[in-house]
């Protein structure tokens, strides 16, 4: 199926805003590559990842080859090249989540999910990511949960409803 | 928060403030004295002030916006830019994220202000794929702002990061800009002779940004005033892991981890401290003995670590620092970019080892290459940035400290885990 058009789109008009120089002294050197972050993540929004496909689209779009995008979409964390849950639920496993009990909220997930960190639950349903640091060492251990990453924490074992709840 | 003047404007619940609301409590005031001043006497106030920067190297902000060109002077026509850098990503580091979220308006304020003082025309705030809200809110300002026509002729947008924590490194967030592998550039040239698109780049961390207002506001001296040290102005501190209440305090350059960790209800757990990271997980362990070292770059530099963030790490005595710094090392070696040997190849051995430390299947050759590692990683330029040396420090000084610990680990793997 190819890109749909709304969708494309969002990707030009991401194109357009996101060129350098727009606006006063602009050179007009308008580069899409300054835009496909953007274009990775839009696709991601629509469609929950990037398929072989969308990279390919993308690839089009922007007049870059396949190879670049996935070089780039392999490498930044929170692209997803494969299909996940309906749920995310990332956790931290920095210092001070660790200090404060990290170690033992990720034993509960996993023994409640079934599934270890990349893996997706056999029904769709949750992904579980391990992240950097999150920003929330005030309440460690801490989470971020969902499409828009909100932060979580402090997190015992015994809140494993509410943090699998928050994960829409 | 403290009624301190960087963070005084913060609610509790981060809940940002409408343009309205920002300007009944006096906001944009800075902006136009800065629009008063000439370009050149705006650095000079910020370079009075004795503003380091904030990201982490604690470079003098105004010698760093000296370096950009006078307008005119470089070939060809085009923009330069200020890139303000919310790719927060450090562990133990959370304070950039209040400004982005709940103080939107003293970013944008700062970014007009730095880039009135550079001649720049165009402002890019970078932040991490995670700080959602912190998007958000960034967002809603810019649009307030530029509808109120207080940008002037500034171009202002967010651009959201995607992960990886290299992408705080100042050029190497240039090359994600330009929609590249995040992999940092050779210097020379510097950003400010050619970053972003080969033009006039400016990196400065949030921090640093927010405080721009509070010098044009207040003045130099009464922002040199507030630090108890030479360095300038007050500092957002972090204090994570073992303490009671972790929180953000603003609290004046120099102020030490005794008060600090004091303000946060004292050490946690056994409530003995071991020792501390000042500067974020990048930074050499100090101890006990440390804990009336002012904190500022020059005088936690001259006590053998690095000021860093100004965001500590807090551990007990009855947590394992050896787990500490491998999940440092976990960390670091999973967010190399992997462009040099050092960095790709040298930091996933260290986090193997001391895994197997962990485990108690580690050999005792293991400690002498985590020796060697450390020893022959710390300095700078062996590898193409700093993200091997930072992480090589905190290694280093673990294996200094907890030498017997880490001997123990060799004979019976971990005792002491994380418990409480």
């Amino acid at each position: 199926m190819s890109l749909p058009e709304p969708l494309a789109a969002d990707i030009r008009h991401a194109v357009a805003s996101h060129a350098p120089g727009v606006g006063a002294g602009s050179d007009g050197n308008a580069d899409p590559r300054g835009a496909v972050l953007e274009a990775l993540r839009l696709v991601q929004h629509a469609e929950g990842w990037v398929s072989d496909y969308r990279v390919a689209d993308i690839a089009a779009l922007l007049g870059m080859t396949t190879a670049e995008i996935d070089n780039l979409a392999t490498f930044y964390s929170h692209i997803f090249r494969r299909r996940v849950g309906k749920r995310l639920i990332m956790l931290c496993d920095g210092a001070s989540c660790y200090l404060n009990g990290a170690d033992a909220l990720r034993d509960a997930v996993q023994a409640r999910l079934g599934i270890g960190f990349g893996e997706t639950t056999p029904d769709g349903e949750f992904t579980l990511l391990n992240v950097c640091c999150v920003g929330g060492c005030d309440r460690a251990p801490a989470a971020v949960t969902g499409r828009d990453r909100r932060l979580c924490g402090p997190l015992a074992p015994g809140d494993l409803d509410a943090l699998l709840a928050d994960a829409e | 928060m403290t009624g301190l003047p960087l963070t005084r404007h913060a609610r509790p619940d981060r809940r940002p403030h409408s343009l309205a609301e920002w300007r009944a409590l006096g906001g944009y005031d800075a902006v136009a004295a800065a629009r008063a001043m000439a370009p050149a006497a705006v650095v000079d106030m910020v370079a009075a002030a004795a503003l380091n920067g904030r990201g982490g190297a604690g470079f003098p902000a105004a010698t760093k916006w000296r370096f950009m060109p006078a307008p005119g002077t470089t070939p060809g026509d085009g923009p330069s830019y200020l890139i303000v850098n919310g790719d927060e990503m450090e562990p133990g580091a959370f304070k950039d994220r209040l400004f982005l979220e709940a103080l939107p308006h003293q970013l944008i304020e700062g970014a007009i202000i730095a880039a009135h003082a550079m001649h720049v025309t165009e402002a890019i705030v970078l932040v991490r794929d995670a700080y959602r809200t912190g998007i958000a809110a960034m967002e809603t300002a810019i649009a307030e702002a530029e509808a109120a026509g207080l940008l002037g002729g500034l171009h202002m947008r967010v651009h959201g990061s995607a992960g990886r924590y290299i992408v705080g490194e100042e050029t190497a967030l240039i090359e994600a800009l330009e929609g590249k592998r995040a992999v940092p550039r050779k210097r020379p040239p510097f950003p400010a002779q050619s970053g972003l698109w080969g033009r006039p780049t400016t990196v400065n961390n949030v921090e640093t940004i927010a405080n721009a207002p509070v010098i044009l506001a207040g003045g130099a001296d009464a922002f040199r005033a507030l630090s108890r040290t030479g360095e300038g102005g007050t500092k957002l501190f972090g204090i994570s892991g073992r303490v009671h209440r972790p929180q953000l305090i603003e609290a004046p350059m120099g102020t030490t981890a005794r008060e600090l960790i004091d303000r946060c209800g004292g050490v946690s757990g056994s409530g003995v401290l071991r020792a501390f990271q000042p500067g974020g997980g990048a930074s050499g362990f100090l101890g006990p003995e440390h804990l009336d070292v002012p904190l500022d770059f020059g005088h936690v530099a001259a006590a053998g670590s690095m000021f860093g963030t100004g965001t500590m790490i807090v551990l007990d005595d009855s947590a394992c620092p050896i787990g500490v710094v491998a999940r440092h090392m976990r960390f670091y070696a999973r967010e190399s970019c992997g462009w040099c040997t050092p960095c790709r190849e040298g930091l996933p051995w260290a986090a193997r080892i001391l895994d197997a430390l962990e485990a108690g299947t580690a050999r005792a050759t293991d400690l002498d290459v985590l020796r060697m590692t450390a020893a022959e990683g710390s300095p700078r330029g062996r590898s193409f940035c700093d993200l091997m040396g930072g992480a090589m420090q905190s290694l280093g000084s673990a294996l200094a400290r907890f030498g017997d610990l880490f001997d123990d680990h060799l004979a019976h793997g971990c005792t002491i885990g994380a418990r409480h």
